[in-house]
């Protein structure tokens, strides 16, 4: 199990450790609750130094990423960044990920931890002349700072150091990259720094205000916004567009990527299922991971949700699930099975909040 | 943590007041609900139901896990805490009052004596 460099100071400050992706990561510390409305309400700081951090480097580096990843890369100018997919030859995604141009020749990939490995033997199986890729993922900690006040605070803590504009990377001495991207669906910024330097940040941002926030935050928070989580409602066996992720795939592209094919055939014949938000109508237990979708008379099972929670910002359960398309319409009257009972639930419209 | 002289817990954190053994009110310790966090959802068994001692008889759950909860002693439901289905929030502001979910009539009260004391409980939570 790896340890976040920040191990010792999640302990201190009482969280509660679970194993996520091969790390022991805080998954909370006062409450899910209280952590989700600070990063609405006022600014969290959260320990993402699980997140894996690849850089490709050479003269064909932009052109090698855009024949591998869904987005446009030659839309990016330097300083600007992405949200992307990597697909397998089947349309199925690997991984979805941010991908930032620092320069022409040297771009910064954000991935999730749980795919670096999967994520490098994909690129790495289609190599490319003067293409280099290199793992930074044990060299970084990171902290992702969200949440309407999360500008302000960074103006407090450093004057000097404007932050990127939206989606943009910016880097400065010491080897400390900020990155104006997110999770939450609030304003903030990632920063990056080598591990031996992550302490000191996590330290001055919590001094500066920011409440320490768990991953169980993080996913209630997420969820709400309809970001999907890779490895539950991303997989090898849905494309993104059955995701809901048309925008972040450019078909018209001057370069062909995996999974292409598949998502043309997908466009001109109509996807076989869409990631599809539900919420519950009524008092119901909160709905999870896994639990059947089932139509409104709960007879006849129409899914699973890939994910699940009680909103703490809209105070009902909400989840996703694919289901066919005739019924991933708002207003769809469903219900959700729990413990071998059912409970009235209905198809919403994206996002939640 | 708060643990109040006068109850018996058990090893998995339900308490039980043993002084009113014919409706003797059961919840979850000050420590579960402080583990738990924001309770947010309570599926409580019916009135008349008989339970054995270790027996899930409920389900409390927070925002990331759903949790069972065990009947600290056998005998029958006799009353349950209503409210609570609708607003959970006693559990985690008042668990040793408002917080009490149901009350069981003790079928063998000297299974009381396989439970932990206040001063035991402290002890198996430190």
């Amino acid at each position: 199990m790896n340890r976040s460099p920040l191990h010792d100071r999640h302990l201190e400050l009482g969280a509660r450790m679970l194993p996520f992706a091969g790390w022991e990561m805080p998954i909370q510390y006062q409450g899910i609750v209280a952590e989700h409305n600070a990063v609405r309400e006022k600014v969290g700081v959260f320990d993402i130094s699980h997140m894996g951090e690849l850089v490709v480097t050479g003269a064909g580096a932009g052109d090698w990423l855009n024949g591998l990843l869904t987005n446009d890369v030659s839309h990016l100018a330097n300083g600007q960044g992405q949200y992307t997919l990597m697909l397998n030859e089947d349309g199925g995604v690997i991984d979805d990920l941010i991908l930032y141009r620092r320069s022409a020749e040297n771009f910064f990939l954000v991935v999730n931890a749980s795919k670096i490995d999967e994520d490098i033997d994909w690129l790495s199986s289609h190599p490319a002349e003067g293409v280099e890729l290199l793992n930074l993922s044990s060299g970084y900690g990171a902290l992702a700072v969200q949440g309407p006040k999360s500008a302000d605070l960074w103006a407090t803590l450093e004057p000097s150091i404007l932050l990127p504009d939206r989606n943009g990377i910016s880097e400065r001495e010491q080897g400390l990259i900020l990155c104006r991207t997110g999770y939450t669906g609030e304003d903030g910024f990632e920063l990056f720094a080598p591990v031996e330097q992550i302490e000191k940040w996590f330290s001055r941002i919590l001094e500066a205000g920011a409440v320490p926030c768990g991953l169980g935050a993080r996913d209630t928070l997420r969820l709400e916004k309809c970001y999907p989580l890779n490895g539950s409602d991303l997989d090898l066996g849905h494309t993104p567009l059955e995701a809901g992720l048309r925008f972040f795939v450019k078909l018209e592209k001057a370069n062909d990527f995996p999974g292409k094919e598949t998502l043309l055939e997908q466009r001109k014949n109509g996807l076989p299922s869409r990631l599809t938000a539900i919420a519950m109508t009524g008092k119901a237990p909160p709905p999870r991971h896994d639990y059947e979708v089932r139509d409104e008379e709960g007879g006849e099972v129409l899914g699973t949700l890939t994910s699940g929670s009680m909103s703490p910002s809209l105070g009902k359960g909400i989840g996703l699930a694919y289901l066919a398309p005739e019924i991933a319409t708002p207003g769809t009257a469903l219900s959700i099975a729990v413990r071998g009972r059912v409970f009235p639930a209905e198809v919403m419209k994206k996002p939640f909040l | 943590m708060n643990v109040p002289d006068q109850l018996r817990f058990s090893d998995s954190h339900e308490w039980i007041d043993p002084t009113t053994p014919d409706a003797a009110p059961v919840g979850v310790s000050d420590h579960a609900q402080a583990e738990l966090t924001d309770v947010v959802y309570l599926e409580l068994p019916e009135v008349g139901r008989m339970v054995s001692k270790g027996e899930p008889m409920a389900v409390i759950e927070s925002v990331k896990a759903a949790n069972d909860i065990y009947a600290p002693a056998s005998g029958e439901i006799v009353e349950v805490n209503e409210g609570l289905a609708e607003a959970p929030e006693p559990v985690n502001e008042d668990p040793y009052g408002g917080g009490w979910m149901v009350k069981i009539k003790l079928s063998d009260p000297a299974e009381l004596e396989t439970l932990h004391d206040a001063g035991s409980y402290r002890e198996h939570i430190s």
